[in-house]
């Protein structure tokens, strides 16, 4: 068979609106991706939720009581206190949090670090694509939450690179010697301070390589919400094909882009690289 | 008034007593040089000064803070006590003369060109003038160790904790950081120095400790201790290290 350029120039237009939809769902959903993974990934790190029987048992406990008040509150306002109004439910909503939060103050970095640990765990052992099609597909069954392709993807993409940033933003700041973490304590510095001058700028140049592969990696994962049918890179390649057949060409073609999109990401890495002195 | 007191002081690490019911003051002025085998305390008993470590039992004064107080006077206890650590732990993203100003800018809100000013005049005391521009990776180790010094007194503090300064280097660079630690302590610099170096002890030092089992074995005259040790167990340590 021969090789048909003009078949690359006829879809080019559709390809790259594919490239664009591309570009936006990855940037979108590493900048999200970004702020869940730093924000767990600092919780994880600092917060050490240490897993014996007796925290297992409590957690237990604690998800059961708070299950169980949630019934029994959704009993009572079904029936015996059905005429009560709505701003008197979250009065009382209000007040049930805030005496939580009061008599567990100090409890709650602990319950957001397991939290966060149970994400990673979570979001990490599942495929993307199962991800993706339980936003898509199932949330609206569950919650009646209608929402589009696009949003569908880039939330997807934000949990799930969230979990693996998470887990790179655990492993640059262990990477940082306790001694600098200790020179700061020294200097009677704050916590958030030491970690914003001292440990921020050290673990960031650490993470540059791991961050960049993740760049990469979820750049090439968005090409699988191909199965919730949204216009992107792959997805268009795919219709462009069902119609003109010429799978050697565009599929050539797809591949390409896709190549030069995360060379552009690996050359800003070593531009990055060059430009901070890694220590 | 004593800058450091220590009321019957109790440090535990799980089932393993490191500091065991110390009782001690420390006046203003005074080099107080503490040596003892490893094991003894001697790093923990500086480290519960500034809380780098909790302890479980009595409590420590350091000039009217107590270690027990809530973060922000433990915060500001800390300010007031210097420390300089075995391994220099020197910002790496930052000069020389930044590390020096990181101090007085993030804990005393002082304007970036007087830290500055301060910084500089901090590095040529002790001999570095020429390298402020220089990060901490290329600077040898004795230079780190004299930045890490510019840096803890930097921020003004009342009292300077040294955690082994010279164990780290090379034995021809040591001299030249007990040259700067001695310069400091003919400044008035109240100094706790946890330390092998036995003449610095005669020399500069004013006081000297001996631990010995997490408690203080012997307490006095630097010159005196060391020229006619007391018990068996200070002769034998002497014996060791000399």
């Amino acid at each position: 068979m021969s090789f048909e350029w003009s078949a690359i120039w006829a879809a080019w237009p559709d390809l790259m609106a594919g490239a664009w939809m591309t570009i936006q769902i990855t940037l979108l959903g590493l900048i999200g991706g970004t702020i869940i993974g730093a924000l767990s990934g600092v919780v994880v790190t600092y917060v050490p939720v240490i897993v014996t029987r007796r925290t297992l048992f409590w957690s237990v406990v604690a998800v059961v009581a708070a299950v169980a008040l949630l019934r029994l509150a959704s009993w009572l306002g079904d029936g015996p206190l059905a005429g009560v109004p709505e701003s008197a439910w979250w009065a009382v909503r209000l007040a049930v949090l805030a005496l939580l939060g009061w008599r567990f103050l100090a409890w709650i970095p602990l319950a957001l670090s397991f939290l966060a640990q149970v994400y990673i765990l979570v979001i990490r052992g599942t495929p993307i694509v199962v991800q993706v099609m339980f936003i898509y597909f199932a949330l609206p069954l569950l919650v009646n939450l209608r929402i589009d392709g696009f949003t569908a993807a880039t939330v997807t993409l934000m949990i799930n690179s969230g979990a693996y940033i998470a887990e790179i933003v655990r492993a640059g700041l262990q990477s940082v010697p306790k001694g600098l973490y200790e020179a700061g304590q020294a200097m009677g510095l704050p916590f958030h301070k030491i970690l914003a001058r001292i440990i921020g700028p050290v673990a960031l140049r650490r993470m540059i390589p791991t961050m960049g592969n993740q760049c990469i990696i979820s750049l090439k994962d968005s090409s699988l919400f191909i199965v919730i049918g949204v216009a992107e890179l792959t997805r268009q390649g795919q219709e462009i094909i069902a119609g003109n057949f010429r799978a050697v060409e565009i599929w050539g073609a797809v591949a390409v882009i896709y190549l030069f999109m995360t060379g552009c990401i690996a050359l800003a890495l070593k531009f990055i690289e060059h430009r901070t002195r890694i220590v | 008034m004593s800058i450091v007191e220590f009321k019957n002081v109790t440090k535990r690490f799980g089932d393993n007593v490191v500091l065991d019911g110390i009782d001690l003051s420390i006046e203003p002025g005074e080099v107080v040089v503490v040596v003892g085998p490893s094991g003894s305390g001697k790093s923990t008993f500086l480290r519960c000064i500034n809380v780098l470590e909790t302890i479980q039992g009595g409590d420590i004064i350091v000039n009217g803070h107590s270690v027990l107080g809530p973060p922000a006077q433990v915060r500001e206890l800390r300010r007031e006590a210097g420390m300089v650590f075995q391994q220099f732990n020197l910002f790496p993203q930052l000069t020389a003369l930044e590390n020096v100003m990181f101090g007085p800018i993030h804990t005393r809100g002082t304007p970036r060109a007087q830290a500055r000013e301060q910084a500089l005049d901090l590095l040529s005391k002790v001999g570095l003038a020429d390298r402020a521009g220089h990060y901490p990776g290329q600077l040898s180790g004795g230079q780190q160790q004299r930045v890490a010094i510019a840096r803890a007194l930097a921020i003004k503090p009342m009292l300077m904790l040294f955690d082994e300064p010279t164990s780290a280097l090379d034995p021809e660079l040591r001299h030249e950081v007990l040259r700067v630690m001695q310069d400091v302590a003919e400044a008035g610099m109240t100094m706790i120095v946890v330390t092998h170096e036995m003449e610095f002890a005669r020399k500069v030092g004013s006081r000297l400790i001996f631990m010995d089992g997490g408690k203080i074995a012997e307490d006095g005259d630097p010159e005196t201790l060391l020229s006619q040790p007391p018990s068996q167990r200070l002769r034998d340590f002497l014996q060791h290290v000399a």
